[in-house]
């Protein structure tokens, strides 16, 4: 671990803190001009931010301490995955901590906490959106487990790093096993980040609501950090999607240059990816709760046929 | 004067338990000599059992021989590795149990409190023998007094019929499982009449008669530890035992199969073949998820958590599967590397279980209640019993930082880093194993949510929830005790495999330990950090650290204020403890999703009825289709052979004349 390592990672975090609320605003910008919507402006996650820090917490009778640390804890757990995930450089002092499959963990953390929160206070909807959660959750882990398996199966390592390193500096060879895993990643992370054909972030329609329904009791700046760890979740998990499928451009050592000269080319692939899901979500329906065991099902067979291809056809490669 | 070996020393304990056991029935009745002083005494020993399987560790193989039992048959004893690790996992497990339960054994129960005393210890030192035993005659005896005492254990509350009856179901498998170990014991003497370990492993098997042996040892040892399908006793005996028995057999006595599993399959029956592994990985992932859908439906507290075992138990051997199959071959390092994820599971499990099992005996004892359907909210009136659970929870679903993810990190990577199987469809079976494993572990998630959620969170469904209590001073450090257990095997995962490979060495030849302790205490790196690594006390610091900022900033900058208000629910007006999910609704979705796989019986309300009720009645497959068949076979066979009971004399003398003549026309010279 070196000085300008810790430099890069701690620069890492603060971008990842401040452009998340931005890569959501960006979204529902891009959302809003396909649904010929007039777009609220681009910064309009920051002062609902802000809003919400300076408002008062309104915490319900039956609230205990889980329902007050949740919060904390799963931002806490979404800087840490931000923290893992090259997203301009490989050279992070923190990324040793936890691999991929450490990183499955630490969402699979985060997703424990904001659910047991949402049964503390004991209303209908907060178990309803646990139930969901855990039920999305339970089909989107496995399948993210996979995804990584296929990336780590070519790059023999399960460690972040190496994945990125190995990927991007490869000569230009095309894995049939990565398309599968492209298309399964996709389709999970729609479903974790509560993107439309499995919730929808915009809907306050309670039957059909998963998130939303598990953070109605929150407030103040609760709400603030859920609503933030949220936009963190978007970023890491397009970071991540653009760290193993499209990693050019992402440095892979040190220096000062190479990090200032990755984070336009970052910016520019986030803009594009928040666009692209802005696209999916305008020309998808939310799908019945009950069909999203079909939708994330296909994306584990994805990802398993995926794994599979790797070991059975691309072993030689 | 003599030195006092480690082996002397363990001998010792057995007999302090059986002493202590047998104090408890000079004073049956006093609850209070029973429960503050034996109990503790016990637990001491507990923890020096512990501490002399942890120092045992890497030292070499002490025997001795008791001279009890049959003349001219002593009992050879040995204590190696891999019996270190066992006990250390035994002694550590008791010693937080017995503290519970001085706490938990009160007035009023079943039996009188002596007699579970004696049953309880009895319990321990068998237990601690079978991981002694050196020959097939010693092991069988204390393997049957672990069965016994731990039978009359279940049925402490022998006064309702559904107790009797699992204690029965528990008794028979157990003895379906000791026949088959008896035989596999007799099929590795291969006829030579020696019926000791040592002649045992002298002995050269032809291919045949060593997968006989295996398979025989699988089906023995599965029945105790609950494989798919001979489980089907465990969801019926530890609701019905109490709870720190629970604990016990949960947390410790199915470690005792694996260790017979371990001690068979790597030790006693020579070269495995490379199927071994696969028939036990086929079992294995049969067993986890079975064993986890099922804990997932549970209304039952304890029930979920026996369904839970049977999950991890079912991990447990995965592991074995992939460890034999890696043997066969000869990749040692990957052997390694998933047996060190068979054992930390153990030692993980042993610590998570019993304090999950110990937490439902708390809340059992605070409001009378088992079924979830009449819980909720009491992390309000019973805080610490919660906050302990919680980090059970956490590690019971497999989530970093606490010690379930350790392990389920290291089966994981053991399953990745299979490059290439010489079997071509062994190649194609290892990732579908892998996503299976995967699928297990997120489900575990999910019966642990609704486990804590249900219990410990929302609003309490029953008025008498409102008195209840947190738990007394020993049930709260038997608590913590297994609440650090957790902590420690979770954030220290470099240490303990530094100390736990020296089983690995003594069963594969080699072991993780030189490159895992090139990277540091605080680094968990089984190849090379390169190719992966995981920093439990970072990973922990890091989160930690942003909390504590996190709220810091938020207070620095804006406020800490907060009032309190009504619950807003989308501005709903009722909003009773009935509004909430039952147990059965929020396990709805897996119903739904894997219909098939429950045998259900359901009752839906229709818009007519007067009084409209729901119910749902999830059963076991296996119940069904193999049990019942057997069980009416046995009783219509048996009623056919009663019909020659006529309770006529001059029938019986027919018979015998039949018989006489029917003998003199066989036995002609």
């Amino acid at each position: 671990m070196n000085f300008s390592g810790l430099l890069a990672q701690l620069f890492a975090i603060a971008l990842a803190l401040a452009a998340a609320p931005l890569l959501t605003g960006w979204v529902n910008q891009c959302r809003a001009w396909l649904q010929s919507r007039s777009a609220p402006p681009l910064l309009q996650p920051y002062y609902m931010l802000h809003k919400l820090f300076n408002k008062d917490v309104v915490l319900a009778h039956g609230a205990s301490d889980l329902f007050r640390f949740a919060p904390f804890i799963v931002f806490g757990c979404m800087v840490l995955a931000c923290a893992i995930i090259p997203s301009l450089s490989t050279d992070l002092p923190f990324a040793p901590s936890a691999d991929t499959i450490a990183l499955v963990g630490v969402f699979g953390l985060a997703r424990i906490f904001i659910s047991l929160a949402a049964m503390d206070i004991g209303t209908s909807f907060g178990s309803l959106g646990s139930r969901r959660e855990m039920l999305v959750g339970f089909l989107a882990e496995p399948a993210l487990l996979m995804v990584i398996f296929t990336t780590a199966l070519i790059s023999q390592s399960t460690s972040v790093a190496t994945i990125v390193e190995t990927l991007a500096h490869r000569e230009f060879i095309i894995y049939p096993s990565l398309a599968f895993a492209g298309i399964a990643f996709t389709f999970v992370s729609l479903a974790e980040n509560a993107r439309v054909p499995v919730d929808n972030p915009a809907t306050h329609l309670e039957l059909t609501m998963i998130h939303e329904a598990m953070v109605l009791e929150y407030s103040g700046r609760h709400l603030a950090l859920i609503e933030w760890a949220a936009s963190l979740k978007l970023y890491a998990y397009s970071c991540l999607g653009l760290a193993l499928f499209f990693p050019w451009g992402i440095a892979a050592g040190d220096s000062f240059l190479g990090l200032l000269a990755a984070v336009p080319l970052l910016a520019f692939k986030l803009a594009v990816g928040g666009f692209l899901l802005a696209v999916i979500e305008t020309v998808n329906a939310k799908m019945r709760i009950f069909r999203a065991p079909e939708f994330l099902g296909t994306a584990f067979l994805l990802a398993v046929l995926g794994l599979l291809v790797r070991l059975l056809l691309e072993t030689r490669v | 004067m003599p030195t006092l070996l480690p082996i002397d020393a363990l001998l010792i304990a057995a007999c302090a338990w059986l002493a202590v056991g047998l104090a408890g029935l000079a004073a049956p009745a006093n609850t209070r000599f029973i429960a503050r002083t034996l109990f503790p005494l016990g637990a001491l020993v507990g923890l020096l059992v512990g501490i002399v399987g942890l120092c045992f560790l890497g030292e070499s193989p002490e025997t001795a021989v008791l001279v009890i039992g049959l003349p001219d048959l002593p009992f050879h004893l040995r204590l190696d590795n891999l019996t270190a690790v066992f006990a250390m996992l035994l002694g550590f497990a008791s010693a937080g149990i017995s503290v519970y339960a001085a706490g938990y054994f009160r007035q009023g129960g079943g039996a009188a409190p002596g007699l579970l005393c004696l049953e309880y210890h009895v319990f321990l030192a068998s237990m601690l023998m079978v991981l002694l035993a050196d020959d097939a005659y010693a092991f069988m005896v204390a393997w049957e007094s672990m069965a016994l005492s731990s039978f009359f254990l279940v049925t402490t509350d022998h006064k309702h019929g559904e107790i009797r009856r699992a204690g029965y179901l528990y008794l028979l498998l157990a003895h379906l499982g000791a026949i088959s170990i008896l035989l596999s014991f007799g099929v590795m003497t291969s006829g030579s009449g020696d019926y000791s370990f040592a002649g045992m492993r002298a002995q050269e098997l032809s291919p045949f008669w060593a997968s006989v042996a295996y398979l025989l040892a699988l089906v023995g040892f599965g029945a105790k530890a609950g494989l798919v399908p001979v489980h089907v006793w465990l969801p019926e005996a530890h609701p019905a035992a109490p709870s720190p028995v629970s604990a016990m057999m949960s947390g410790v006595m199915l470690k005792t199969a694996i260790y017979g599993l371990l001690r068979v399959g790597f030790d006693l029956v020579g070269e495995p073949l490379w199927w071994w592994g696969v028939v036990a990985l086929g079992v294995g992932l049969v067993t986890a998820l079975f064993g986890v859908l099922y804990s997932t439906v549970q209304s039952d507290m304890k029930r979920l958590l026996a369904y839970s075992s049977i999950e991890n138990i079912g991990l447990i051997a995965v592991g074995i599967g992939l460890t034999l199959t890696f043997h066969a071959y000869g990749m040692e390092a990957l052997a390694a590397l998933a047996m060190t994820a068979v054992l930390y599971h153990c030692l993980a499990h042993a610590g998570f279980k019993s304090l999950l099992f110990l937490c439902t005996g708390s809340v059992l004892h605070a409001t009378k209640e088992r079924s979830l359907g009449k819980l909720g909210g009491l992390i309000h009136r019973m805080p610490w019993v919660a906050w302990l659970a919680l980090a059970g929870v956490i590690a019971s679903a497999g989530l970093p930082p606490l010690s379930g993810f350790v392990s389920e990190w290291l089966l994981l990577q053991s399953f990745l880093f299979s490059p290439g199987l010489p079997h071509p469809w062994l190649n194609m079976i290892v990732p579908v194993a892998a996503a299976v494993v995967a699928l297990v572990a997120a489900l575990a998630g999910f019966a642990m949510v609704k486990f804590f959620g249900i219990i410990f969170l929302g609003q309490m469904r029953e008025e008498s929830l409102k008195d209840a209590h947190d738990a007394g001073p020993w049930e709260k450090a038997g608590l913590v005790w297994l609440a650090s257990l957790t902590v420690l095997l979770g954030v220290l995962p470099a240490t303990v495999i530094g100390r736990i490979d020296a089983v690995t060495h003594q069963l594969l030849g080699t072991g993780l330990a030189e490159r895992v302790r090139e990277h540091g205490w605080w680094m968990l790196a089984p190849i090379s950090p390169e190719r992966a690594s995981y920093e439990p006390l970072v990973f922990l610091a890091t989160i930690v650290a942003s909390v504590l900022l996190g709220r810091w900033v938020v207070r620095r900058f804006y406020h800490g204020r907060m009032r309190r208000s009504p619950a807003w629910d989308c501005g709903y007006f009722f909003q009773g403890p009935r509004a909430q999910d039952t147990a059965e609704g929020f396990s709805q979705p897996i119903r739904r999703i894997f219909e098939p796989m429950f045998r259900m019986q359901r009752h839906f309300p229709t818009a007519r009825d007067a009084k409209p009720y729901y119910s749902v009645k999830v059963e076991d497959h296996f119940w069904h289709w193999l049990y019942v068949p057997i069980a009416r076979a046995a009783k219509a066979t048996s009623a056919l052979i009663a019909t020659l009971q006529g309770g006529r004399i001059a029938i019986y003398l027919l018979y015998s004349f039949l018989t006489l003549i029917l003998l003199l026309l066989v036995a002609r010279p």
